[in-house]
Formats: C-alpha cells, structure tokens, sequence
C-alpha cells in the first residue's frame, strides 16, 4: 500500500514487517523519529518485540549482542556519536558472526556540534566487519531493510542500513509498504545455527590463542567475499515478490559517459537530476550508484568502470590526512583494472552544507576541463571569505 | 545462621585456568552448586573470563556468553529480552563481572540495567583490583593498597567505593554481600536471589586474590573469613534499598586481617588506626541501618 512516509518510518515499517524480536537503543538525533516509531508499534502491540530502553548506545549494541546470541531477531538505530559510541561493540558483533541489522542516520561528528549529513560516521566504521548499505530514497530505505535481514541471516554478518540525515531520514515522500504476506513469504523466521541454551551448554566468543583466530578472521572474510552474490539472490527473490529490484551497484547511462559521477545516498538523486540536465545539454555524463560499500564490490566496478575515461566521485566525508573515502576506496578498487579511468576526488556538502544539481554541474566541469586529476580531492564550495577571516 | 547442606553436584570443574588458591574460581563453584543448570551466565573481560576455559574448552555446564568489558548489564538484559520473547521465563541470566566490571568501566551499564529492574541475577566477584592485567588499581581497592598503579610511597589513599549502596539507591528487590569463606551463606543467597524472579539481584562475593594479595596460595579462605570477621567486608542483605539484614558480626581488629597480607606491609601504627576507624565508623552505619544496637 502506498503512503507518505519519512525515511525514519521507512525502516521502522521495515522493522515491524521484518518482525524483529529484541530491539535496544539510545536517542540521538536525527535517529530519534526511527526509535519512536517503534516504541509506539511495540506499546500499540503492532510489533510483538522488547524494546530496551538503554541507557548508552555502546549498551545498547551489547543489549542487542546478548539477543541476538540468544537466537531472536534484532534490530537498533544510531547515528554519529552515538555510531562511534558503539564502535567496540561494532566489532563484537561481527566476531560473534551475528546477524544483526542496524541503521545508522548519517549525521556529522563534533566538534562543532553539528547535527546534518555527513557520511564520515559511518564510513569510519568501515573496519568493523559489518555489511554497509547506502541507500537512495525511502523506498529504498524500505526494501534494503527487508533484505538486510535475508542477507545478514544468511551469511551471519551484522547488516548497517545507512540513511542521510534530514534529507532522508526527515523527508516525506510516498512510499509502497508491503502487505505482512508477502513480508513473511521473503523473510522466514530467523532459525539460528547456534544460540545460548541451558540444554545445549557451550561458551560464545571465548578466550582464543593464535592457533586458531586467524582462522576466525579468515572466515569472516570469506562471509564477507560472499555477500555481493548472496545479495543478487536475495534482490532476485525480493524482485519476484514486491517487483522491484534492488541493485549492490547501479549503473546509469555510463555504456558511453565520458564522465561517469560516483557517489551514494540522496546525493544519487542529486546527480540523477544533474546527468538529464548534461545529457540534454548533448553532454556525455553517466551515474554509478553506490549501495553497498562493505564489501566493496570491487569485481562489479571494474566491470562498468575499466575503460572508462574519468570518474568523478563526489565524497560527502573526509578521511584527513587522505581524501574522500569513495574516492580512495575506488582508486584501489581500479588500480589492478587493465584500463583504469582517471579518478577525480571532490569533497562537498560536509555538515549537511547543500549539494545541488548546480554543484554537481560545476563538479562536472571542472572534471572536463582537466585531461588527469591535480589533486587527489578538490573541496567544493568552500567559503574563501571565512577561511581568510580565521587566518588573520 | 542457618545450617544448610552443601549440594555435591558441580558445574564447575577441574582444568579452569585460575591460579592456585583463586578465589574466584571458588565463588564460581560455590554459586553454581546453588543456581543449578538452567542458567545462562554472561561475563565480561575479566579473571573470570579466562578461568572457565579457552577454546574450545569449557570449565562449567551451563551456556556462557563472553562479552566486552563494560557491558555485563546491557549484554545480560538482552539474554533476558531474548529468552522472554521465546517464552523461556524458567532460565536464569546471571552476569559474573568483576570489580574492574562492576565497580568501574561496567558500572553504568549495571546501573542502567538494575535502573530498568531488569529480571537478572548481577554478581560482583571482588578481588579489589584489576588482576587479569597484572594488579592494577580500581575503585574497589581499599585504603591502604599497594598496586603496580598505586606503588611505592603511592598507596591508594581513598576509600574502597561502596557498591552496595549504589545498588541499594537503585532500589533494586535484593541485594546481599558473600564471602568464599561461609559457603553455605553464599548458597543460601544464591538461592534466595534465584527464588525473587521478576527483578533486578545483586550478589557482592568478596574473593580474595592470593597472586595479587601477596598471600599464600593456601591462605585465600583464611584472608575472606578474616575480612567477615574484623567487618571489613560485612555479611548482610538490602531489601528493596531499606531493609537491612545482618548476617554476621565480627569482632576482631583490622590488624588481624591486614598482617596476612603483602599489599599492606607498608602501612604504619598510624595508618594502621585509621583503617580501624573506617571500618568502626562503616559497621556503626551498617548496624544502625539494620536496626540493631551501636557497638
């Protein structure tokens, strides 16, 4: 059925037809509206779940840890501090090969406080183990949850659906909420391999010696080097039930773009508007949308991406000291590429600053008239005025 | 005090990875006899959690989840949540942590969890000091302790925090001290906190810790019953926060306790009285707190 939702309530739909079992959280805005909503279907009796008020959010990751080692369905949503808060926890939970799902609402660290989209949070947390899916629009938000669920399920990896602040998360927009039959013919119910249980005693996430963690570890990167397939799977099945498909990667008009835009979450929709607008203007641009970022789909990129000429990736987090992360992601990613493309790192919309179809536009420009990236990242729309005030 | 039978059967066995004369690992015996099988245990990085066994052993019966330092409170309320949504309300989650896991780094995960009353046993093994790492100070090393952080002419000068209290202003439906040294006081409580389903139980076992004491291996019980004995670790039980029961009344003198000792050979006459006027000043609080006469 078709209603106006926000992002925020996009996931908490998806929890509630996912039937998740224990749900632990701690507020943290722009995350807020995800955990409301929850509350109210596990008061109203919508969603038959525990919702455990915690009093952190490293605790409410442990909270979650504990469930879902108990063999239920979890779910718990962060954002920024509250996502860095966690970050022990985040690696827990992949070591103990958990499926649990979180979302996280891309918002800034501080200092300054700074409560907007910025994807350095979650990217930050690229290490950790965990499945990172970006997602476009609230529809989007909606089936990734369902199938973040399939997938976590199926590899033993915890799943983060990462939404951008305000953009996303606070935006109404009309959205298809699927009937709870069809819900439950994509998503059985969760039957674990292992689980604490009186009757069968064992010790989870015990002592290990060196002759056997790097065997751990191994395993977990072998799940992970699963996922895109598994991914294409799931997505087929979820395709044959709600008839939309969603993609790891998407690539569009790239087939013969002279530049081909990489970037992920609303700003794809951004660049969408922005590639029609060029193509109109008899300008060859292109879009590749970025879904998942761990694992990095490193064969599908090379696949759409050798042979292109360049690529203008458009980075709303920095890793300082090196460059946007896409941008530094991709350049690995292509550098073994028998043609890679140039790579051309912008920075732009940190802080929940504007990134327009004009910015886009200008990102475009700027990539055609230089033949090989300069820079490894050019800032876009920096405020020269206000740096120069802060030098004198 | 009540005489009762130590039960035989174990849940804890021979093979753990305590040193010899552990006190915790006598806690871990004692507490098993009286919680039974059907019991999941969580515990967090501590002594404990090398104790009961590397992979792929396991030195006790029951299931164990191992989870990180500061969260035996979240990580046992979401056991709880977890077997309640499977309609497993007969399973007891216990939470073992340590001083380090209770006193310190997991205090506000315990508080948060006894705040919300969560349907949990929590339990502090007490060893009054970061042991796994090598003997490192925590809030529950008492006045008067040499550590490998508090050293030399730095003996920890503030006082030992009382947990029991921070667990007594949650309010929470019981909370007792226990001592390796009266098992059958820590089995009845054991047993008495498992029977009080519905909320939140708090069991302080002070476990002494020979290797870190500078005690004899042989000597761990003797140091715990002395530690009853001078009211330095008092026996007692809090009801719903106000309700005091004592358990026991000691009256030897602190010096007893602390000559059996290493980490308070330093400790002159003077310093010697002033932990006698602590521990007199804490059992007059105790005392009238539970009704009973002033020494």
């Amino acid at each position: 059925m078709k209603q106006v939702a926000e992002g925020s309530q996009a996931v908490s739909e998806a929890v509630r037809l996912a039937k998740v079992q224990v749900i632990a959280a701690y507020p943290i805005t722009p995350q807020t509206h995800i955990v409301e909503n929850l509350s109210e279907h596990c008061a109203s009796g919508a969603l038959n779940a525990r919702f455990i008020c915690v009093e952190s959010e490293h605790s409410a990751m442990a909270a979650i840890i504990g469930a879902a080692s108990s063999g239920v369905r979890t779910f718990t949503a962060s954002s920024s501090h509250g996502l860095a808060y966690m970050h022990e926890l985040l690696h827990w939970a992949s070591g103990a090969r958990l499926p649990i799902v979180m979302a996280d609402v891309n918002r800034a660290l501080g200092p300054g406080w700074n409560i907007w989209l910025d994807q350095t949070d979650s990217l930050s947390q690229r290490d950790t183990g965990w499945i990172q899916l970006y997602c476009e629009d609230s529809q989007d938000v909606l089936d990734t949850t369902l199938i973040a669920y399939r997938l976590a399920e199926s590899v033993n990896l915890p799943v983060m659906i990462v939404l951008d602040a305000f953009f996303l998360s606070h935006t109404y927009e009309p959205v298809d909420i699927p009937d709870q039959k069809q819900v439950d013919a994509f998503l059985p119910p969760l039957s674990p391999r292992f689980q604490l249980d009186p009757a069968n005693p064992a010790c989870f996430n015990q002592f290990v010696a060196p002759q056997a963690y790097m065997e751990m570890r191994y395993n977990i990167q072998t799940a992970m080097q699963q996922v895109p397939e598994s991914f294409r799977q799931i997505a087929r099945d979820f395709k044959s039930i709600f008839g939309r498909h969603p993609h790891l990667a998407e690539d569009i008009q790239c087939d013969d773009a002279e530049i081909v835009f990489v970037t992920a979450g609303t700003t794809v929709s951004t660049c969408r508007q922005a590639v029609d607008r060029l193509r109109r203007a008899g300008e060859k641009a292109g879009l590749l949308k970025l879904k998942m970022f761990r694992p990095f789909p490193v064969d599908f990129l090379r696949q759409i991406l050798n042979g292109q000429q360049k690529i203008a990736v458009v980075d709303r987090n920095c890793s300082f000291g090196a460059s946007g992360i896409f941008a530094q992601e991709l350049r690995a990613a292509l550098y073994n590429a028998q043609a890679p493309p140039g790579i051309f790192g912008y920075i732009a919309g940190l802080g929940g600053r504007d990134v327009t179809p004009e910015t886009i536009e200008d990102i475009y420009w700027q990539t055609k008239n230089e033949d090989r990236p300069q820079t490894e990242n050019k800032w876009i729309g920096l405020d020269q005025e206000t740096l120069k005030s802060w030098r004198n | 005090m009540a005489q009762l039978k130590v039960p035989d059967q174990d849940y804890f066995h021979p093979g753990h990875l305590g040193c010899p004369g552990c006190g915790a690992a006598i806690a871990i015996k004692f507490a098993l006899k009286a919680l039974g099988k059907n019991i999941v245990m969580v515990i967090p990085a501590s002594c404990a959690s090398i104790i009961v066994g590397p992979y792929p052993h396991s030195a006790v019966d029951v299931p164990v989840l191992h989870t990180a330092f500061a969260t035996a409170g979240a990580a046992a309320s979401g056991v709880r949540a977890a077997l309640d949504m499977k309609g497993d309300t007969e399973t007891t989650v216990v939470s073992w942590a340590g001083d380090g896991g209770t006193f310190d780094i997991g205090f506000q995960s315990l508080s948060g969890a006894v705040e919300r009353n969560e349907d949990c046993i929590f339990v502090c093994y007490d060893n009054e000091a970061y042991m796994n790492t090598g003997v490192q100070r925590s809030s529950s090393t008492p006045f008067g302790v040499r550590t490998t952080t508090t050293p030399g002419q730095d003996w920890k000068r503030t006082r030992k925090k009382n947990i029991m209290e921070t667990m007594a202003a949650h309010r929470i439906p019981y909370a007792a001290t226990a001592s390796i040294a009266f098992p059958e006081d820590l089995i009845a409580k054991f047993e008495k906190a498992k029977e009080k389903r519905g909320g939140s139980r708090f069991i302080h076992i002070f476990a002494s810790c020979a290797t870190g004491w500078g005690a004899p291996s042989d000597a761990s019980v003797k140091i715990a019953r002395l530690a009853v004995q001078t009211n330095i670790f008092p026996l007692y039980e809090i009801e719903d926060g106000n309700r005091y029961i004592l358990n026991y009344k000691g009256e030897c003198r602190v010096e007893e306790y602390l000559q059996t000792q290493g980490r308070f050979q330093h400790l002159g006459t003077e310093d010697i009285s002033r932990i006698q006027g602590m521990v007199s000043e804490d059992w007059s609080t105790l005392l009238r707190k539970a009704g009973e006469a002033p020494p």
